[in-house]
């Protein structure tokens, strides 16, 4: 017997009072965009948990997407039976099966929701474990340690079984704390903090910033590899705005003095990332910074880059090691796309001597003289917003009939 | 120009575990991208980036039919590089950890001469028998397992009678010894005879795109997520730096469509092969002194192979192919070479019924009418061949 449908449990919605109904909805809507390519589950949601049922689907696939979707604590497969006795001994021994290599141990756990059920929890543990005992050999019951853990929960309006419990993501629905625009660079930090910032509810759209000829058509179809694995993690689709940067990039390097290139740079593509926040109704900037990793990233640095805005700037990776930001890119399967060796936009133009500790006042001074503000409006103008799917860079090209 | 061979659409074709023929939608994508996407996919030019994203795009198919991740596919030149750069990779990575490995007695050339040439190196080879049905035992794989064992290599489909071997309960088994890799010949089960590479714990699994309607010199070798070896070929470092050499885009992409069109076919057309299967084997075991050395039970559709005392097999595949019905004697890779099947002779089989082997072998295009010929055509040559011969 396979099971017929999953149990989730909420992550930190079931903390949320007055919003709860709220949260179960957005989780509802992500979790539907998440699994659009299996058409037949059905999903129902309770106060505290929400059932897909799989109506034949392919539930591994579908267990799979569930594990990075933000607003997950747990999950489990399950099977449904009534509540007649030997129904639900039947498939506690074929879901035990399913499992069972030999050496295993295992336990029942039975859990009674249902208190008008005529067997009490010890007498239920005792008779599902009886009936799988005597149907495989040599099996031992362990109550501490067992490899196996059959949980039988007994409802009013049926008895539910499972025996793994799968960790979610934990954070947040998608979509419940509002959008942020995320400047997703190519990098190996970006994606990351995109995916953090997810985790917290936060609907993201990226900002690329793509400098022909300067930075090549390959990193760019990097970025919208990126942003396919983003578009995963966000329920099957995603916005990626690209701005054309090339003119501002000249000019910067023809106008401020070398050392300060960095710097300016940065402060233009704030400026960029703010007016398109702006167009698109974001309420805050994510970023990849992580303190000191480098010259922009020092704090003298961040003072004169944020400077150009007061709009909140999101850093989720600020306080962590490179090491653990590459833990979660590979968990997130982005690590291998973002360390192709591709020049981008933060790459091309780095001077030998960047400003580690630049001063807001002196960059300040070298943008006076430069008109900035036709540029930024122009470059702001000419963005390409592109909608991404998990296979954008792949169906761009018609390839259909050659596989 | 060559011309149409004549009788070609009367042939018979039963030796489709040799190779078997192209779909023409497969020769159609090689050739179209051939054409059309030549660009290298190392190029940084669009060319170069059109080129990736094919070969990208292959690659996911594959992963997804094998059900694997991307990462774990790498495009091979077939079979034999598979089965190569598999054990030999394994063995230049691990050769300061242990020098033996385990092996099965009835395992195709590939496998059993790399063997060979590592046995030079100072390597220590235990190769496993098998029963009567051509099977090796679990039990005797574990029991030969040394402090110092860092891989086994077992065939998943044995390439001359069709045996399937136990690769579940070896994958499960080798499981419980961290330090060695299990190696699944399985270039004669895809697309016939279902594997979970995931599953049962498989470290390298070995495949080749002509045994199922793809073309020659394309395969692929899975190694599972974190699995290393020593890459075989030194150059521009593509495949993940495991086996260098500009890729084979146009095969890549023909290769992935012929396995998504064969495995389409395994799941409407795998009860027709094993009825035309059955079909054969009954026919055949009515015939006078004919030994069947394809197992009664655990083992491939697709392939039959079987003695008729007193012929020879090379005499008989002649006569056979005479009256149009192409079949085999031992492996393809072997018949030339006039040896006489290993399989058969590791089975215990005497080297004179060994001598007569014949194998036929089957695809999904083959029908039962095809089978009604062959059969007809068998009893016939039996009896002209037993005039000439007594």
């Amino acid at each position: 017997m396979n099971y017929d449908r999953i149990l989730i449990r909420y992550g930190e919605i079931s903390t949320k009072g007055r919003n709860r109904t709220k949260f179960v909805e957005k989780l509802k809507r992500s979790a539907k965009r998440a699994l659009t390519e299996f058409p037949n589950i059905i999903i129902e949601t309770t106060r505290d948990r929400m059932y897909i049922l799989l109506n034949g689907e392919n539930g591994e696939g579908i267990i799979e997407k569930l594990k990075i979707l933000p607003g997950i604590q747990s999950f489990s497969p399950v099977i449904k039976t009534s509540l007649e006795l030997e129904e639900v001994k039947e498939a506690a021994l074929q879901l035990f099966l399913n499992k069972y290599q030999v050496g295993d141990t295992f336990k029942i756990s039975t859990r009674r929701a249902n208190k008008e059920y005529p067997l009490d929890t010890g007498q239920l543990n005792y008779a599902l474990g009886s009936h799988i005992l005597q149907n495989v050999p040599d099996l031992k019951v362990d109550v501490k340690n067992p490899t196996i853990d059959v949980q039988v929960e007994v409802r009013t309006e049926a008895v539910y079984l499972s025996i793994e419990t799968i960790m979610g993501a934990g954070g947040m629905p998608i979509g419940s704390s509002g959008k942020a625009m995320l400047m997703l660079s190519g990098g190996i930090d970006s994606p990351v903090a995109g995916y953090m910032a997810m985790k917290r509810g936060v609907e993201i759209e990226a900002v690329h910033f793509f400098s022909p000829p300067f930075t090549s058509e390959r990193s760019k179809q990097k970025v919208v590899e990126l942003a396919e694995k983003l578009s995963l993690l966000n329920g099957g689709y995603f916005t990626l705005h690209i701005v054309p940067f090339t003119a501002i990039q000249q000019l910067i390097q023809k106008q401020i003095p070398e050392n300060y290139t960095m710097t300016a740079t940065r402060r233009m593509m704030l400026r960029i990332t703010d007016e398109i926040r702006r167009k698109f109704e974001g309420l805050a900037i994510v970023t990849g910074e992580s303190l000191g990793q480098v010259a922009s990233q020092t704090l003298e640095s961040m003072l004169a880059i944020n400077d150009v805005t007061s709009t909140p700037i999101l850093r989720p990776l600020i306080t962590m090691d490179k090491s653990e930001i590459i833990d979660i890119a590979k968990r997130i399967d982005t690590h291998h796309i973002s360390i192709q060796p591709y020049e981008d936009c933060c790459t091309v133009f780095v001077p030998a001597a960047p400003k580690t500790k630049p001063k807001l006042e002196k960059v300040q001074y070298y943008e006076s003289f430069v008109d900035f503000e036709q540029l930024i409006q122009e470059a702001v103008d000419k963005v390409e917003t592109i909608q991404i799917k998990p296979d954008t860079h792949i169906k761009g090209q018609v390839f259909g009939e050659l596989f | 120009m060559i011309g149409k061979k004549k009788g070609f659409s009367d042939m018979i074709y039963f030796d489709n575990s040799a190779t078997t023929k192209p779909y023409p939608e497969v020769v159609d994508s090689f050739v179209k991208v051939s054409n059309d996407f030549f660009g290298n996919p190392s190029s940084i030019h669009r060319l170069g980036v059109e080129a990736e994203s094919l070969l990208a795009q292959a690659r996911k198919q594959m992963s997804e039919l094998l059900q694997v991740n991307p990462s774990e596919v790498y495009f091979t030149s077939g079979g034999t590089e598979s089965n190569n750069l598999a054990i030999k990779g394994t063995a230049l990575m691990y050769r300061n950890r242990g020098k033996h490995i385990i092996t099965s007695a009835v395992e195709h050339a590939s496998v059993r001469e790399a063997y060979q040439q590592l046995k030079e190196l100072g390597f220590r080879i235990t190769v496993i028998p098998v029963d009567a049905e051509g099977r090796v035992s679990v039990t005797e794989i574990e029991d030969a397992i040394c402090h110092d064992t860092i891989l086994v290599s077992i065939m998943h489909v044995n390439n001359e009678v069709g045996t399937i071997q136990p690769i579940e309960e070896i994958g499960n088994m080798i499981k419980g010894y961290s330090k060695i890799l299990f190696h699944v010949d399985f270039v004669q089960g895809i697309g016939k005879v279902a594997l979970n590479i995931q599953k049962h714990h498989i470290d390298l699994c070995s495949i080749s795109a002509h045994k199922f309607h793809g073309l020659k010199g394309t395969g692929v070798l899975v190694v599972r997520e974190g699995v290393q070896i020593s890459p075989l070929f030194s150059g521009g470092n593509q495949e993940w730096k495991l086996r260098s050499g500009t890729e084979n885009v146009a095969g890549a992409v023909s290769m992935a469509k012929a396995l998504r069109l064969t495995l389409q076919r395994y799941e409407t057309k795998l009860r027709q092969i094993s009825e035309i299967q059955g079909y054969l084997l009954k026919e055949l075991k009515l015939l006078e002194d004919v030994v069947i050395h394809t197992p009664n039970s655990g083992r491939a559709p697709h392939i039959i192979n079987f003695s008729v005392k007193g012929f020879r097999g090379e005499v008989f595949v002649h006569a056979l192919e005479e009256k149009g019905l192409i079949v085999s004697t031992t492996s393809a890779c072997s018949s030339k070479k006039k040896a006489v099947s290993h399989t058969i002779l590791a089975m215990n089989v005497s080297k004179d019924v060994a001598e007569s082997a014949i194998r036929l072998s089957l695809s999904y295009e083959n029908t039962l009418e095809e089978a009604n010929k062959a059969i007809s055509i068998i009893k016939t040559t039996v009896t002209e061949l037993r005039e000439v011969m007594h």
